[in-house]
């Protein structure tokens, strides 16, 4: 017997000059794991929202186990059921695990916190569904995929039996998503219904019970997965033929570009982050940095671009010194920066998409002259790499805050690609985006390599990784661990190295 | 090609927000705070016997009702359109400035002097000579808890507000020792009156320093919204890193910041020692610092909504008298209404509850911040 948990009706949602979702009707039924994909904007987040009651829906209707409902608030939902897991924890660092946990639904004896019984409450949660946690952990010191499943325990102690997961994949490691998925099978075993949102295809394929795609709010299609395989999928998604794998012509090295001598990077609480690294960058070819998140790749990135202090050793642009150069010199010695964290760093929310767009070039000439900001040079700049780019927007003069995740993710590689440059540092460059626009983002790579830029590509997808470089650096504790030519090496003996393991 | 683009831009963009929605938007939470906060005055008024209707009636005969009132209220407004737009220029930077009123002293001592101390001038020499006085020694008096901050991490709230009493005491100190007035019969702490050089006129009964306070809110307004240093200022004041990213040096912004919004208020205690003290006198400039606090927060941190609330601000003041006169309700009623206002401004969220606006639907504040928002 089916029994829909949720079903949503018509939903629509207009922001000014978008329809986000445009008539959006799909079911969830008890049990199941429901993926839904997307292009970058399609709508799956403001459908999440809607549905955890943070926007009104313009019409629609949502049903919650058959019943009509308006969903308030985001109290409301979880009052009926509905919990949602954001990509950036909403979590209190210092707080221990129980602590977090129990946070906004405290029971008090008098005026002291009642810690005990939510205690045994929330492990026999954890016995329940194997989810393998110590309460008593200061939250900040656990890993992302941790930290995470705090967040699911949180909405689990509050009694939802649906769970809308955006994204939950993009930053965690390829083990942690294993364990995740364990957990969400666990929890649809034991008649929890969930939501999944991924841009990554095979994901899909493993886990999901159903598929539903959405293409510019509406929803154009549904599958099985065993029926569905990944290019059919991307088909759907897109709306026109992906190539999924990269054609790109033998690397041609050229003349040094960046040169690394036993650099050594500490963090703010000394702790040695990046160990003796020595490499160099040639033009026209790129070099991917693998690891495993947490492993010095992030620490290397921003001493090159001068966000922060190296302890020792000497890095070289173009054969002049740059070590320890501020990141406007970095940028003026001709060299391109994708920041990982794309919206801390790199973005101001509040500012217009154009601002951005012209965020660390804003002083130079069209975009400024004798100090005068020149408007209309630089929404016309900004227009232009919104189209070339595809960044789904009504219009350069929105606020950069009112773009979709990948759109984010966009903006940044736009801006990025847009000047000449001779050296790119991409970390991430692709992190939540849709295949489409990955499959653009990697092109523009390319491009930039054959037109004799050296590349520097950190990502944490194996994949990425061994489809875009043409040499591949290993990083394991803040050190290189190996470096080999890309068409020497399998995946799986880079997915050694990077767990530390040497031949 | 991207002229096109361009313009299908703007169109869309014309469709999506009416100008009249955008406004209000902009401008809803600050007037339901005005009209909430004039109910709870006027319910206390009603509440201690007094009509409030004639209250409020009185005051706004006597600020707005002739030329003579809307003298008193434009000179009134005139230096807290000032301290208004230090507070409001500071804060596009991220920083709180609570020193206004030790920067307006300051400027207020300085024009003072170079206005008794300088004679034979012509007026158009002399008064911006005083004024510019005034603006450098609010500038300098600025730059200090900018270094401060930059060089050992000193928060400005906690050093602005220690540098308020510093400049109270060297302006006590000065207006009763070395500045002062030598007269056989003034036991008075003040210093001599500025040279009629340096005073600012009046024109057809209005203030003209008022009208120089206009030009600076829209000088302000054009250096935050049009130069790359506004630029700059605004970026290092919405995000530290992303500043850093971009290459801005956000110690020198944090300092020039300092420096300009010292001058703003420094240039308030001038305009109001030459346009209307016309000498230097403790206790005479007391709270118009302060006050560009409530100004700036009920213009919504704009520097063309800091002229209106300082009007707001200055019609009170300036009809207040009068209303004790005509309906017997004492003038610091004025104070707790405006003080009300401060509180409602800055407690937004509740008088966005009261008219039902979700922050969501306001200015597009991200509530999701995943990745995948
Ligand atoms: N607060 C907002 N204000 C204005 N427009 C918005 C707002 N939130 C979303 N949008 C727009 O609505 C559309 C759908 O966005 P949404 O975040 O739902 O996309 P998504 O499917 O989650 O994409 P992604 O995979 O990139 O995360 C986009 O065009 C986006 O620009
Ligand atoms: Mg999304």
């Amino acid at each position: 017997m089916v029994n829909t948990v949720l079903e949503v009706q018509n939903i629509t949602k207009r922001f000014p000059g978008v329809i986000a979702n445009d008539s959006i009707s799909f079911k969830l039924n008890k049990g199941e794991i429901h993926a839904l994909l997307g292009e970058n904007g399609a709508g799956k987040s403001t459908l999440m929202n809607v549905i955890y009651g943070l926007y009104k829906p313009d019409e629609g209707q949502i049903f919650i186990n058959e019943e009509a409902v308006e969903v308030q608030n985001p109290h409301d939902a979880i009052a009926r059921g509905i919990g949602m897991v954001h990509q950036h924890f909403m979590l209190v660092p210092v707080f221990t695990v129980l602590e977090n946990i129990v946070l906004g639904s405290e029971t008090t004896n008098g005026p002291s916190l009642n810690l005990r019984s939510p205690r045994k409450d929330i492990q026999k949660i954890i016995d329940q569904f194997n989810l393998d946690i110590d309460l008593d952990t200061i939250t900040e010191d656990l890993p992302v995929g941790i930290q995470q499943r705090v967040e699911i325990i949180k909405a689990l102690y509050r009694q939802v039996d649906i769970l809308v997961l955006d994204e939950p994949t993009a930053v965690l490691t390829p083990q942690e998503v294993d364990d995740l998925f364990k957990i969400m099978r666990s929890l649809v075993d034991q008649g929890k219904s969930i939501i999944f949102i991924t841009h990554k295809l095979k994901e899909v394929i493993e886990i999901a019970d159903q598929i539903t795609v959405i293409r510019r709010g509406k929803v154009v299609g549904s599958a099985k997965p065993d029926e569905a395989d990944q290019q059919s999928l991307a088909t759907m998604m897109v709306g026109r033929d992906v190539d999924m794998h990269l054609h790109k012509k033998k690397a041609e090295p050229k003349e040094m570009i960046l040169e690394v001598n036993n650099l050594v990077v500490k963090d703010a609480n000394g702790n040695v982050e990046v160990d003796d690294v020595s490499f160099e960058i040639k033009a026209g070819e790129i070099v991917g940095i693998a690891g495993v998140q947490g492993n010095g790749q992030t620490e290397l990135v921003n001493a090159l671009v001068g966000m922060i202090p190296t302890e020792s050793g000497t890095v070289k642009i173009n054969g002049l010194p740059a070590t320890n150069a501020s990141p406007r010199k970095v940028t003026e010695m001709g060299s391109a920066h994708i920041p990982e964290d794309r919206l801390k760093d790199g973005r101001v929310l509040p500012f217009t998409i154009a601002d951005n767009m012209v965020l660390n070039t804003y002083y130079l000439e069209p975009f400024a002259k004798s100090g005068i900001r020149q408007q209309e040079e630089i929404k016309e700049f900004a227009v232009d790499l919104v189209e070339k780019f595809d960044v789904r927007t009504p219009s350069a003069e929105n606020t950069a805050s009112s773009l979709s995740g990948g759109n984010h993710q966009k903006e940044i590689d736009a801006r990025e690609f847009s000047r000449p440059i001779n050296l790119l540092i991409a970390a991430q460059p692709t992190r939540g985006l849709d295949v489409g626009s990955i499959e653009y983002i990697h092109h523009r790579i390319i491009e930039k390599r054959d037109e004799g830029c050296a590349v520097m590509v950190v990502s944490t997808e194996l994949d990425e990784i061994m489809e875009l470089s043409d040499r591949i650096i290993v990083m394991f504790n803040g050190k290189i661990i190996d470096t080999v030519n890309a068409d020497e090496i399998t995946k799986e003996q880079v997915g050694l190295l990077m767990a530390g393991v040497t031949a | 090609m991207t002229k096109e683009n361009k313009k299908k831009d703007d169109q869309i963009k014309e469709r999506s927000f009416g100008i009249v929605g955008v406004i209000w938007k902009k401008i809803s939470v600050p007037l339901t705070s005005i009209f909430l906060a004039l109910f709870i005055g006027g319910l206390i008024m009603a509440i201690s016997g007094s009509d409030p209707f004639e209250a409020y009636g009185a005051l706004f005969q006597s600020a707005f009702g002739d030329i003579n009132g809307w003298g008193r209220t434009l000179e009134k407004a005139t230096p807290l359109i000032f301290s208004g737009l230090a507070v409001t220029f500071a804060f596009k930077a991220g920083l709180f400035n609570i020193g206004t009123q030790g920067q307006l002293l300051m400027g207020a001592i300085t024009s003072a002097y170079l206005g008794f101390a300088i004679t034979g001038l012509p007026a158009i020499i002399h008064i911006p000579l005083a004024l510019l006085g005034g603006a450098l020694a609010g500038a300098l008096f600025g730059s200090i808890p900018g270094l401060l901050k930059t060089r050992t991490g000193a928060h400005e709230v906690i050093t602005t507000i220690m540098l308020n009493y510093v400049a109270i005491n060297i302006t006590d100190y000065l207006s009763n020792g070395p500045l002062k007035e030598v007269s056989s019969s003034d036991v008075v702490a003040r210093t001599p009156p500025i040279e009629a050089s340096a005073e600012i006129p009046q024109v057809a009964g209005l203030p003209l320093g008022f009208f120089i306070a206009i030009i600076f809110a829209v000088f302000v307004w054009w250096i935050l919204e049009k130069t790359t240093l506004g630029f700059e200022i605004r970026t290092a004041g919405l995000s530290g890193t992303a500043a850093k990213y971009a290459g801005i040096k956000v110690t020198a912004i944090i300092v020039i910041t300092m420096v300009i919004s010292g001058a703003l208020a420094g240039l308030g205690g001038a305009v109001e020692t030459q346009g209307i003290v016309g000498r230097y006198q403790p206790g005479f400039n007391t709270g118009l610092g302060f006050d560009g606090i409530t100004v700036a927060l009920l213009g919504k941190v704009h520097p063309i909504g800091n002229i209106f609330s300082a009007l707001l601000i200055g019609s009170m003041k300036a009809g207040g008298a009068k209303m004790q006169f005509v309906a017997d309700v004492t003038p610091e009623i004025t104070n707790v209404v405006q003080a009300l206002m401060l509180f409602f401004v800055a407690a937004d969220r509740v008088v966005r509850w009261i008219i039902r606006q979700r922050e969501t639907d306001d200015e597009g504040l991200t509530l999701t911040t995943g990745w995948g928002n």
